[in-house]
């Protein structure tokens, strides 16, 4: 539909590009220049008669605007068309408006995106309504007692939600007077400050931050705008270090990972070298792992029917990179999965895609 | 899919700029008829895209479309109607393409009402004027464009800034750009004559109407910004010498120059270089004028988000305009024949004096803004030229132009009579004199505001003598009549035009009888302020739609009566969390104004005031409407002009020979 919208809107503009050089035209025999002084003496002789220039002004006048209208009659008339320029003209434009005006707009637009009037919103702003009227019943709560931390730090999200920074700000910085400087409220009561500030770490900022690292050593967050401080401030290679520090010392599926990655992008790092260094997964999660699989194990040794089950075990071996453990397992599989002929197919075919011989 | 459409529409404008830009040159330039009518069409079909996309836009803000960045930015959904359709061009991305709107628009008028103008010379200035199309196109779209989308959309929007919540702003920026951008097409005129070598009276003639017609809007554009800085910013001043109403200023002065040295092309086919240069410098100082308040180099209420990628790509419009136009100007300067002759003292030389003057005034306030600027840039020292050097600089430089304005009007073509002329301007003189002792034995005080209100007096009689001296020599009031009427409609937009900066000249002369008030009081307490009083009945809370206000509603007495009633207050904007307050202002006697601004309310009930009396203040707007009155009454005359050069032999003569 919006395509065809487009199409129509580019069709009528390539003709109106096209319609003018398709017509012959028939050049003016007298060039409007000429028109004008005749114009201009006529206007002399007007002026003359109703008696507000005199006989001589008007003959003088006149006798200047003939000298201008010879002049101008002996310009160069037109020359005529050349039929190579018009064709080349209804290419060139057949061809730059089309190609501009779509590798533009798809550089630019988002022709999926419907419009989204707030009329046809209305459930959504019902929620938001609810919503309102909720947060001006705990604001007024807290102009009453504004000595309920308990109070602001509930408010403190949604007004962060809501992209009123400044009140969040202000709300997070009393919940930590009054319930105790823990390091989410500090990273929350400085990340209000920087979203507040245009995603400028303001010194104010970086103190609460320094503070939560000092309570938590290498609280991610706070790590995170302590790097985007610094880069800030124009020590990108010391930012890049802690960006590079923070995407190898988390877990990969980390909120946060994204956003890190963006920061050692732009400053010129390297994220490829981060994939093998992830991949390696952490001793804990390992154990977690190791764990479900010898759940697993122990279920199809009393059950060996599950050729599915199987194969998840295979894979997981391989993935904990135990070759032996993979082979033993497939070798059990196939004598369990004896009788079932797609089961023992699949284990096959999996075995192949794993590389497992034997 | 209405705002993608939009979008769309923008991006389609552009290729076809860039077609239109290139074709009708080729085709001018080789003289061929049917690559010249492309221009045509494509200008109107240009303008037809970009109106589509501004109505796309306004539609966006109008039904609150938050998932539009520029909507979700500068729009509420409790915002009033009439804020919601300026809300459109109160903001960075709209009013970029409100003003690639207006391009457009002077493109499109050109392309249906020039049929008396020659092929090539309306092939050329339309492509030269889809160049500049392009190039703001190309910037919109590029660092400005007002069709981002956001996803998911927020429910909600930051509202528009409350200062720019005002009916005098949301007709402030449209008539200020159709002026700014009127200019263009005296640019693309130029270049096309430079291009093409047509330099002659004629095309003085087809620049007539853009150039008048632009100067109006621009002179209505600078009337309602001063008058709107007048009653919001809450101290009574009008104008601030700031950066950015310089540079609506410089365009203006370059514009009124233009103006009149067009005329003289016009009517005798001289001061032909004058004019296309002046032709290039107008456009020129708006294009500064927007690269100064869009690049961030200035922080203003009119410089929104500033981001130095867009300082960049205009300077880079600026730099490829202004330099392509006077290379091509340097290219053309061998062939500029000097046109008619003419005396030192005549009409072109009064022109030529005005043109002198206005430029180099427009350069005082050019060096007067960027000044301190490249100080800034160069050693970082922070320096503010304010009044006193515009006053010490532009002033002096403007009194000789007023003073020799009525002579201007009074001297014949080629040669005139400077003795002749002073004669008929004996009682403009008389009456100016007299003003100035009568209204200095009145008001007292320092001389300076009766010499400027002296001076005035003589501009507004002086502006009409000319006339007069036409109409003297009627025998019976019927002739007087038909011959008044028979006055081309130019001589009577001149005249009021000039008496339109003699009463704008009266204004602003009249400030330095003004009278302040700073004061403390708590409601019933009467301040006297010149001739009256002022009394606050009381406060009052009230709601807006988007605001809350605190309300001082207050009498104006004269002698213990009632005169008047005025209702100024304090507006807070819950949004933004901003408060703005808004004025009470009351017009008495010859335009005179009570002008009253709550500048704080304090906690027991007092409420410090800041309260002024203005005399005859309105008269520096009206002045202004006048001034465009006159220039509409010159632009309704669709006759030619005609010069008519004095012989030597013949004596200079005060009323035509019968």
């Amino acid at each position: 539909m919006i395509w065809a919208a487009f199409a129509l809107l580019t069709g009528a503009v390539v003709l109106a590009v096209l319609w003018p050089l398709g017509r012959a035209r028939n050049l003016a025999v007298q060039t409007p220049d000429v028109t004008f002084y005749h114009t201009q003496i006529e206007e002399i002789e007007r002026n003359r008669a109703l008696g507000l220039l005199s006989d001589a002004d008007a003959q003088a006048a006149k006798a200047e605007a003939g000298r201008r209208l010879l002049r101008s009659a002996d310009a160069t008339p037109p020359q005529a068309s050349s039929h190579i320029a018009v064709r080349m003209s209804a290419v060139f434009a057949l061809v730059l408006i089309p190609a501009i005006s779509l590798t533009l707009y798809a550089r630019l637009g988002n022709p999926d995106m419907t419009d989204l009037p707030l009329s046809v919103r209305e459930a959504e702003r019902s929620g938001n309504a609810e919503l309102m009227s909720a947060i001006s019943k705990i604001e007024e709560h807290l102009a009453a007692n504004p000595q309920d931390g308990r109070g602001w730090e509930i408010i403190g999200p949604v007004y962060m939600k809501l992209g009123r920074y400044d009140d969040a700000a202000r709300a997070f910085g009393f919940a930590n007077r009054l319930l105790g400087e823990t390091p989410e409220r500090l990273v929350a009561q400085g990340e209000s400050l920087v979203y507040g500030a245009q995603e400028r770490v303001t010194p104010e900022a970086a103190e609460l931050f320094e503070k939560a690292l000092n309570l938590r050593e290498g609280h991610p967050v706070a790590y995170f705008y302590l790097a985007l401080a610094r880069e800030q401030m124009g020590d990108k290679a010391g930012a890049l270090d802690a960006f590079m520090n923070l995407a190898r010392g988390t877990p990969p599926d980390a909120p946060w990972q994204a956003a890190v990655r963006a920061r050692i992008v732009a400053l010129g790092g390297n994220v490829d070298g981060l994939e093998s260094v992830q991949n390696a997964v952490p001793d804990e999660q390992q154990a977690m792992i190791r764990a479900m699989v010898a759940q697993l194990a122990g279920k199809l040794e009393q059950d060996g029917s599950d050729a599915e089950g199987w194969a998840r075990l295979i894979r997981s071996y391989t993935v904990l990179r135990e070759p032996d453990l993979a082979k033993a397992a497939l070798a059990k599989a196939r004598a369990a999965l004896a009788n079932n002929k797609d089961g023992l197919a699949r284990l096959e075919e999996l075995a192949q895609d794993l590389g497992l011989k034997g | 899919m209405i705002v993608e459409i939009g979008h769309y529409a923008l991006v389609l404008a552009l290729a076809l700029a860039i077609v239109q830009a290139l074709v009708p040159l080729y085709g001018a330039i080789r003289g061929d008829g049917p690559l010249m009518a492309v221009a045509q069409p494509a200008a109107v079909v240009q303008f037809l895209l970009v109106a589509l996309s501004f109505v796309a836009l306004t539609h966006a803000h109008v039904v609150s479309d938050f998932s539009v960045v520029n909507v979700f930015e500068n729009s509420h959904s409790l915002k009033p109607l009439i804020y919601k359709f300026s809300g459109v061009w109160g903001n960075h991305e709209g009013s970029m393409l409100l003003w690639v709107l207006i391009l457009a628009l002077f493109g499109a008028t050109v392309a249906l009402f020039s049929r008396g103008m020659p092929d090539d010379l309306r092939a050329l200035v339309l492509a030269v004027q889809s160049w500049v199309s392009a190039a703001f196109l190309l910037f919109v779209l590029l660092t400005s464009n007002p069709f981002a989308r956001l996803d998911p959309a927020p429910l909600e929007g930051r509202d528009l800034n409350p200062l720019l919540q005002d009916p005098g702003l949301a007709i402030h920026p449209p008539l200020l750009y159709i002026g700014y951008v009127g200019f263009s097409i005296t640019f693309s005129f130029a270049a096309a004559a430079l291009i093409s070598g047509r330099i002659d009276a004629a095309w003085a003639r087809y620049i007539r109407p853009w150039t008048l017609g632009a100067w109006i809007f621009l002179t209505l554009g600078i009337a309602m910004g001063s008058y709107w800085a007048y009653y919001t910013l809450g101290w009574g001043g009008f104008w601030f010498w700031d950066p950015v109403e310089n540079a609506s200023l410089m365009p203006w002065l370059a514009g009124t120059a233009l103006l009149h040295s067009a005329a003289v092309m016009e009517k005798r086919d001289a001061l032909k270089i004058w004019t296309i240069f002046l032709a290039i410098l107008a456009f020129s100082l708006s294009l500064l004028g927007t690269f100064l308040v869009r690049s961030g180099v200035l922080t203003s209420v009119h410089s929104f988000a500033s981001d130095p990628q867009r300082g960049v790509f205009i300077l880079g419009i600026l730099v490829f305009f202004i330099g392509g136009s006077l290379a091509l100007f340097a290219f053309r300067a061998t062939a500029l024949k000097p046109g008619g002759i003419f005396a030192p003292v005549s009409r072109e030389g009064a022109l030529v004096f005005n043109n002198l003057l206005l430029t180099t005034s427009c350069a005082t306030v050019f060096i007067g803004t960027l000044y301190p600027l490249a100080l800034e840039a160069v050693t970082g020292e922070k320096i503010s030229v304010g009044a006193p050097f515009f006053n010490l600089t532009f002033g002096p430089l403007f009194i000789p132009i007023i003073l020799a304005m009525p002579f201007g009007q009074m001297l014949a073509w080629k040669r005139g009579d400077l003795l002749g002329a002073a004669q008929r301007l004996v009682l403009a003189v008389a009456i100016g004199v007299a003003g100035m002792i009568v209204l200095e034995a009145l008001r007292g005080g320092p001389v300076m505001p009766a010499i400027l209100a002296g001076l005035a007096l003589y501009l507004m009689v002086g502006s009409f003598v000319e006339i007069y001296g036409r109409l003297r020599g009627a025998r019976t009031i019927g002739n007087m009549v038909s011959r008044a009427l028979g006055l081309p409609r130019s001589a009577w937009g001149t005249a009021l035009a000039h008496a339109g900066v003699g009463i704008t000249l009266f204004g602003l002369a009249a400030t330095g009888w003004g009278v302040e008030r700073i004061v403390t009081v708590k409601p019933g307490e009467p301040v006297a302020v010149g001739p009256y009083e002022v009394v606050v009945r009381e406060l009052a809370p009230r709601d807006g739609s988007n605001f809350k206000e605190l309300v001082a509603h207050t009498e104006i007495r004269e002698g213990g009566r009632v005169i008047a009633e005025m209702d100024p207050s304090r507006r807070s904007f819950t949004t933004r969390t901003m408060v703005r307050t808004e004025a009470g202002i009351v017009t008495l006697g010859a335009g005179g104004q009570i002008y009253m601004n709550i500048a704080d309310v304090r906690v027991d009930g007092a409420i410090d005031l800041r309260l002024y009396w203005k005399p005859y203040v309105a008269l520096i707007w009206l002045g202004c409407l006048i001034m465009s009155l006159g220039g509409l009454l010159s632009l309704s005359d669709r006759r030619l002009r005609i010069g008519v050069a004095q012989r030597a032999s013949v004596r200079p003569q005060a009323a035509p020979a019968e």
